[in-house]
């Protein structure tokens, strides 16, 4: 299964190689065209099969949340700083992979025998705490790593056959599900559109692989795939979820980076409907995506973020639907199968 | 000497195993099996405790010397299902700020993997992630909607830390529940060790269940055996950042020894000088008031019983990332092999309170 490879693959921001590996290997027979740009996007072309000059690009992201090693101290211990966005309450008694060999470490946190209440209740900064790979000495520490690697939670890719409705558990779906969705599509293809799928890197620091790949493609309409925020924990509240899991793809109107094409938006609900397909709507503002970068290349590209709701992004464990991953794709697949000029003609 | 217990094996099929206290049934079937190998007798109290008897070579009636390490483990328990997701409260101590994002075991009609839930922090605002999440507010996630989640669990269900064991470098290992599997598996070995090393007194190696409440399984399995000296064995704080160098031990420098009104003082010697010995490197540990283990409960069980307390280093204790030294742990099984293997009809005078030097 794919999403398992590409779960477990490490690939923080700028360190995305891993999981470009397993990309171009699942890709590369499939495609006319691939090529890797000078900040490791990997951009792939389907001749469309109608159109060949109506270019629409898809995009999903490569790189996850993580660390880098930005001190190692006397004891051996390694200091690390964030790369993209993780809540520091999510940090403790975790473990990590560090480095090239992956080799693994635990975020180490003093005994709770030996804390009091006033400081159980006070956040632990990240700067803080320190990893711990089972060494004593400085000396020691610096043969094994080196100051400025990587670093990302271990966590192992799971199928939750317990429910009726299958799940998945694993890190990093944030967006190795958008990838998944994006690799089953070129596996679909070709398209009556000429096909530019685009697995970007470094998202998480600012939508900057999106940037560079949308102006070499400069494509005329764009979909960002994302893994996104899905908060339909238990509440007390008639609070909005973003979006729940279950219900189905969930289209953006807007998020904090863009604001959707009103064209593709209504092509996608109207193919979900002509089709069967649930879906949802992701509330308005929240979250950033590849979109914000695509739909500001060179003179602007009509685009629109399409997710797959997944619950504890940014955290060492997310959870999806299978299901939702597999209308997401349906949903995508009968909309690119619509994608002609027309929809952009339209006002 | 060649271990013929399988010290890591062993160490990893325990910690991977349940056993929150009072459900200690999966590692109990584990221990007994193993304690079986090595003892002439296992018998399983009505409180749980596995007791394995070895008997000593002297003349009957024979002393006894009781050796604790506890099996249980803290854990959660559900307490109310909440629209799909679990709540839960904590079977033991555990450090609120160290559960969110962790993998769990909802031990219910069937097993569920789970994960104990945080809102995206794209949601929050600077205020709220500022704040630790209460344990009331934590939830954990089995992935099932509320139809299913009510066929299936039920408040009081008991849910164990999924987290796979881990070997590091330089002989460390990393897990949960290594408090006190650690010290079930030193046992072990010192039962090993026993097999060509001969010993006068009757050893009874126990299992303890319910450490982590308050020490219950130590209270009944003491008063059962009658031993005329007990060693309990638990994990110690290891050096790590934020713990005092006064009361932690160094990981890998060998078992703690400790010292304090919960210890008889000649056990104490008698042990340092095993130690010494057989040079087996000891640390101690300063424990100035009745320890937060076995030995407190061993120590005023009926008439009062001269008692030893023998601590293995462990960083991160009651976390999923507990952390020791292998090589600590046959020490441990050693020295009381080694300190059984030298107990005699002498040794009992040594207790006594008019002996010089105590």
């Amino acid at each position: 299964m794919t999403l398992e490879a590409l779960s477990n693959a490490f690939g923080p921001s700028g360190c995305e190689a891993k999981v470009r590996r397993v990309v171009i290997d699942a890709i590369a027979d499939k495609v006319d065209e691939l090529q890797v740009d000078h900040l490791g996007n990997v951009i792939a072309h389907q001749k469309g099969t109608q159109y060949p000059t109506f270019k629409v690009m898809v995009s999903a992201h490569m790189d996850e949340v993580g660390f880098m090693i930005t001190h190692i101290d006397d004891n051996g211990l390694l200091h690390f700083t964030k790369v993209g966005g993780i809540d520091d309450r999510v940090l403790p008694a975790k473990v990590v992979r560090i480095g090239p060999s992956e080799m693994r470490g635990v975020i180490s946190v003093k005994p709770v025998h030996l804390t009091d209440r006033a400081e159980r209740n006070k956040v632990i900064s990240y700067d803080n705490m320190a990893i711990d790979i089972g060494v004593s000495s400085k000396a020691e520490a610096e043969r094994l790593v080196d100051r400025g690697d990587y670093a990302v939670f271990d966590v192992a890719f799971e199928d939750l056959a317990t429910s009726s409705s299958p799940m998945a558990k694993g890190k990093a779906f944030d967006d190795r599900a958008g990838c998944a969705v994006l690799i089953e599509l070129i596996e679909r293809g070709p398209y009556p559109f000429d096909f530019w799928p685009v697995f970007t890197t470094m998202e998480e620091v600012g939508l900057r692989g999106a940037q560079v790949a949308a102006y070499r493609v400069m494509p005329d309409a764009a979909f960002a795939l994302e893994g996104t925020i899905c908060d339909d924990g238990p509440r007390d509240g008639d609070t909005s979820p973003t979006t729940a899991v279950g219900k189905g793809p969930a289209i953006s109107p807007m998020d904090r980076s863009v604001i959707a094409d009103r064209r593709l938006v209504r092509l996608l609900i109207e193919t979900a409907e002509a089709e069967g397909i649930p879906y949802q709507f992701k509330q308005p503002g929240k979250g950033g995506t590849d979109a914000g970068a695509i739909h500001l290349a060179k003179t602007g590209v009509p685009s629109v973020p399409v997710s797959v709701p997944s619950r504890y992004i940014h955290s060492p464990v997310c959870m999806l639907s299978k299901e939702d991953l597999r209308n997401t794709v349906r949903l995508m697949t009968a909309t690119l199968q619509r994608m002609t000029p027309d929809v952009l003609s339209t006002r | 000497m060649e271990v013929a217990v399988e010290v890591v094996p062993f160490l990893k099929s325990l910690s991977e195993s349940s056993g929150v206290s009072g459900y200690e049934q999966q590692v109990r079937d584990l221990v007994t099996e193993q304690y079986a190998a090595l003892a002439d007798e296992v018998r399983v109290d009505a409180m749980g405790n596995v007791i394995a008897l070895k008997n000593g070579t002297g003349a009957a009636p024979r002393f006894r010397v009781m050796l604790a390490a506890h099996m249980d483990e803290i854990g959660l328990i559900v307490s109310m299902l909440d629209q799909g997701f679990l709540r839960f409260n904590s079977v033991g101590g555990f450090d609120q700020r160290t559960l969110m994002g962790q993998e769990v075991v909802v031990h219910a009609r069937r097993d569920l993997p789970g994960i104990i839930g945080s809102r995206p922090p794209h949601v929050l605002s600077a205020e709220e992630r500022n704040k630790p999440v209460p344990m009331e507010d934590l939830f954990i996630d089995v992935g099932l909607a509320q139809p299913e989640l009510q066929e299936v669990v039920r408040v009081g269900d008991l849910i164990t830390i999924r987290r796979p064991f881990l070997e590091l470098r330089n002989g460390l290992v990393c897990g949960k529940a290594f408090d006190d599997r650690a010290a079930v598996v030193s046992v072990a070995v010192c039962l090993d060790m026993l097999q060509t090393l001969k010993h006068e007194w009757d050893v009874f190696a126990v299992a303890t269940v319910q450490e982590e409440l308050g020490v219950r399984g130590a209270i009944t399995s003491t008063y059962g055996i009658a031993p005329d000296i007990g060693i309990a064995i638990d994990v110690g704080f290891g050096k790590q950042p934020g713990v005092s160098e006064e009361y932690s031990i160094d990981l890998d420098k060998g078992p703690a020894l400790a010292i304090g009104p919960n210890i008889h003082p000649a056990m104490f010697s008698e042990l340092k000088r095993v130690a010494d010995v057989f040079e087996i490197p000891v640390q101690v540990e300063v424990a100035p008031r009745p320890t937060g283990t076995d030995a407190r409960a061993i120590q005023v069980t009926r008439e009062g019983i001269p008692t030893a307390l023998l601590s293995i280093p462990l960083r991160n204790m009651h976390t999923p990332i507990e952390m020791l030294a292998v090589k600590d742990l046959v020490r441990t099984g050693h020295l009381m092999a080694q300190f059984i293997a030298a107990l005699d009809g002498a040794f009992i005078d040594k207790l006594s309170w008019e002996e010089e030097g105590v």
